[in-house]
């Protein structure tokens, strides 16, 4: 009779981790050639946004509204997160566009759609408590304003847009706390999957599509088509992606021809 | 105090269409938006030719 180990909390987070996640996958040093397309950068540009928008916002915070607005420094890091907050939401809508018309919830990565989703959600009350944080007559009109449509949509009794130190409390921690954490997983779910392969084109040439689908064992690997993109030029949306549709976590295999990231 | 490139100093202009009524600036970034997203699908990406060509 041989005694068993009692594995210990650790060891059991550390070894489903890297079952989930083991260090090529999480750090991968090729990707597939698929993603030779400006379509496929809109991700990376919300994220290099995102970061400029918390390094600003937290020397925002660190300096106060007295300084954001009466100082020319403060003027220009309140520009900064303005604009970084806009590019955020104007990256992030084309990526979502372009992950909706390649279906990107194929090949069991329906998490990684919705943790986009709820990014995208949580984004919005994000934006809008700091645009009623800003201490200004701005401030005031919105809030006011805002303070109605959440009365109207039933949901007023649970906070007050006209508290100023409330919606700054809300802006500068609770929602950045969860924007980063959906962010996080979303981008560990991308690694975990792989990136969503084009849509191959049906009746294009006898098993293969514009797509290039068929060049990899495991599916699309590359582009024929004239615009590299990965979106279908033509055809029914009919997928052939192993796994697609099946909900399994099945996913392409690495890509012979991948590129060098 | 340096002037705003374009004066801002007058409610904004709206675009009315029925029941659609949206801020001007708001209409330009949403053409802007699809216009970057044409372009993304539409536009080679450089170095894409060179690495089908080795395939």
């Amino acid at each position: 009779m041989t005694a068993t180990k009692k594995r210990s909390w650790t060891e059991a987070v550390r070894e489903r981790a890297v079952g989930a996640l083991p260090p090529e996958k999480l750090l991968p040093d090729s990707q597939p050639s698929y993603m030779s397309s400006w379509i496929y950068i809109f991700g990376v540009l919300s994220l290099g946004s995102l970061v400029v928008i918390i390094a600003s916002g937290s020397i925002l915070s660190l300096k106060g509204p007295q300084w954001w607005h009466f100082t020319g420094i403060g003027h220009f890091f309140n520009s900064i997160h303005l604009w970084s907050v806009e590019l955020f939401f104007f990256f992030m809508a084309i990526h979502l566009w372009g992950k909706y018309w390649m279906a990107a919830w194929r090949g069991g990565r329906a998490r990684v759609w919705m943790t986009g989703v709820v990014c995208f959600v949580v984004a919005i009350p994000c934006a809008l408590t700091g645009y009623v944080s800003q201490q200004n007559f701005d401030a005031q009109w919105i809030s006011t304003q805002a303070k109605d449509a959440m009365n109207a949509a039933g949901i007023g009794a649970f906070f007050n847009l006209t508290n100023f130190g409330q919606m700054y409390s809300v802006h500068v921690l609770l929602l950045p706390l969860a924007v980063v954490a959906i962010v996080v997983a979303h981008i560990l779910l991308v690694r975990k999957h792989g990136i969503v392969p084009p849509i191959p084109l049906a009746g294009v040439g006898e098993g293969r599509s514009l797509a290039g689908a068929g060049d990899s064992p495991a599916g699309p690997a590359g582009h024929e088509s004239g615009s590299g993109s990965g979106l279908p030029a033509s055809g029914d949306g009919s997928m052939k992606t192993p796994g697609s549709g099946s909900g399994d976590d099945r996913e392409p295999g690495p890509d012979p021809a991948g590129s060098p990231t | 105090m340096t002037a705003a490139v374009f004066n801002l100093n007058h409610p904004a202009n709206t675009v009315h269409w029925h029941f659609f009524t949206m801020s001007v600036a708001n209409v330009v970034v949403i053409i802007v938006m699809l216009v970057v997203f044409a372009a993304a699908v539409l536009l080679p990406f450089p170095g894409h030719g060179r690495r089908r060509g080795n395939r």
